[in-house]
């Protein structure tokens, strides 16, 4: 939960309410991009951006070099796959 | 437990350990005592245990495992109240599912669900506000916990469900923040520590700038850090450093992800929506003032507290349980009377049990400190 997991922004789904689609190991989920939007990074420029995401929200963006090794450690911590087993079981509902 | 050459850079490692070998013995104080270093975040603590770095670190140095997971310090009477709303007929009951197992006094929500509750284990309070859409003659509430990490993606929930005109969400709110219970930690006349390393992504929404009390007030190094086991060497060498060198600061290993700022945006949302709690009481830890967050008044229609009737009754925890000293790292968990006999992962008597962020399920499940020496 506290830890996250990196993630790609390959689609805008609501500009005002700044949602978006992200890709995280092959599962699509929305989540809120509102933490990472500013006047520097308005919400249409953040397709292809990696963020790390907490439960649905990007709270930061990550370098894209980094992506790999994070998911790495979040696999060996057993994170990862708690997490993308309850973002693809959010998905089904 | 891994070894230091699977590491991303097995050499940066080695000499991370050998350096910090040199200056651990280089520390007057350690010839009398260890130096404590406590991680604050239970990500750290997680990492710790998992690539078994406290075994590769030189016996001057003791790692002292802080109360930074969340479920870990939830205390009885609050599960206690989750249970009682849930066991409402009108009520759809969401949370995280790191929560699921915390034992009340009255069981945990896993047994609530399979006595009949209509317990839903989310992903996001995003799914929760959406289940509500879905079943508008239902009371959906989320049971909000976490530190700052998380606390930015309730209240932006509250925004979105305020803005969509939603009426049957809440939540039931056990957000608390990190600064007040360091610096309880600080007052605790049972605990000298020399140093911290300072929570990671709790930074990444606050920034660095809260903590300057630990240097200025406490005079004691802070190091914001990563999780990786790189991260975590080198923010303790971090710290030892300034000790050496009669240092207290706030230096930040983790800029790549740690803004000195913090989250402006995330910031606002808290704020907005969350106003600080007189006291907020913690498992083990006792009453901490200012360190619980609730719903503001504004929001009020969003606050669960409010919506329904709990309990509220404090319970104590059990009396064989250590929790409280294990938490506070007066103790090690394996010197808990019922650490792996009556307290396991698989019936945890204590919070520390049930995640894997706690000190007590972390030392079982990897087997506690074995020594490596990872030099030779
Ligand atoms: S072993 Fe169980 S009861 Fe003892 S401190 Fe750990 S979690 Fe608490």
């Amino acid at each position: 939960m506290c830890l996250g997991i990196p993630g790609r922004i390959v689609k805008i789904d609501d500009v005002t309410k700044k949602l978006a689609t992200v890709e995280v190991s092959g599962i699509k989920r929305q989540v809120n991009i509102a933490c990472i939007v500013s006047d520097e990074h308005p919400v249409a420029s953040c397709v292809g951006d990696w963020v790390l995401v907490h439960v649905g929200f990007a709270m930061s963006r990550i370098d894209e070099a980094e992506v790999a090794q994070t998911m790495k450690i979040l696999t060996e911590l057993g994170e990862a796959q708690a997490e993308i087993e309850a973002m693809r079981l959010s998905g089904l509902r | 437990m891994k070894y230091v050459d699977e590491f991303r850079d097995a050499e940066k490692a080695k000499s991370l350990i050998h350096e910090i070998r040199l200056l651990a013995k280089s520390i007057p104080i350690a010839k009398e005592r260890p130096i404590a270093i406590m991680e604050v975040c239970g990500g750290h603590t997680h990492s710790i245990f998992r690539y078994g770095l406290e075994g590769m670190l030189p016996k001057e140095i003791e790692l002292v495992h802080g109360p930074g997971c969340p479920v870990c310090v939830l205390p009885m009477g609050r599960v206690d109240d989750c249970v009682s709303v849930a066991k409402r007929p009108e009520v759809i009951f969401t949370t995280f599912g790191d929560a699921m197992r915390v034992p009340g006094s009255k069981g945990s929500l896993l047994q609530a669900k399979a006595d009949g509750a209509d317990v839903r284990m989310v992903y996001s309070p995003m799914d929760a506000l959406a289940l509500a859409k879905k079943n508008p003659d239902r009371e959906v509430v989320f049971f909000a916990i976490g530190f700052e990490t998380t606390v930015p993606s309730t209240a932006l929930t509250v925004l979105q469900a305020k803005a969509d005109g939603i009426r049957n969400f809440s939540l039931f709110c056990n957000h608390i923040t990190i600064v007040p219970t360091i610096k309880a930690i600080l007052d605790s006349p049972d605990l000298q520590l020399d140093g911290f390393l300072g929570p990671g992504h709790v930074s990444m929404v606050i920034g660095t700038r809260p903590y300057e009390f630990v240097s200025t007030y406490y005079k004691r190094p802070m190091v914001v850090a990563g999780f990786e086991p790189l991260d975590v060497l080198q923010s303790i060498w971090m710290v030892l450093k300034q000790i050496q060198e009669g240092r207290a600061e706030i230096e930040n290993q983790y800029a790549r992800i740690v803004p000195e700022d913090g989250n402006s945006p995330a910031l606002a949302a808290v704020s907005e929506v969350y106003e600080l709690r007189e006291f907020f009481e913690w498992r083990g830890l006792g009453s901490i003032d200012h360190s619980g967050l609730k719903v503001r008044e504004k929001y009020a229609e969003f606050d669960a507290e409010l919506k329904f009737k709990m309990p509220n009754i404090k319970i104590a925890d059990p009396k064989s349980c250590q929790c409280g000293e294990v938490l506070k790292g007066v103790i090690k968990p394996w010197q808990c009377k019922v650490f792996g006999s009556a307290c396991t992962p698989e019936t945890p008597l204590g919070a520390l049990m049930v995640s894997s962020e706690g000190a007590c399920a972390a030392y079982y499940q990897y087997g506690g400190v074995k020594k490596y020496e990872a030099a030779s």
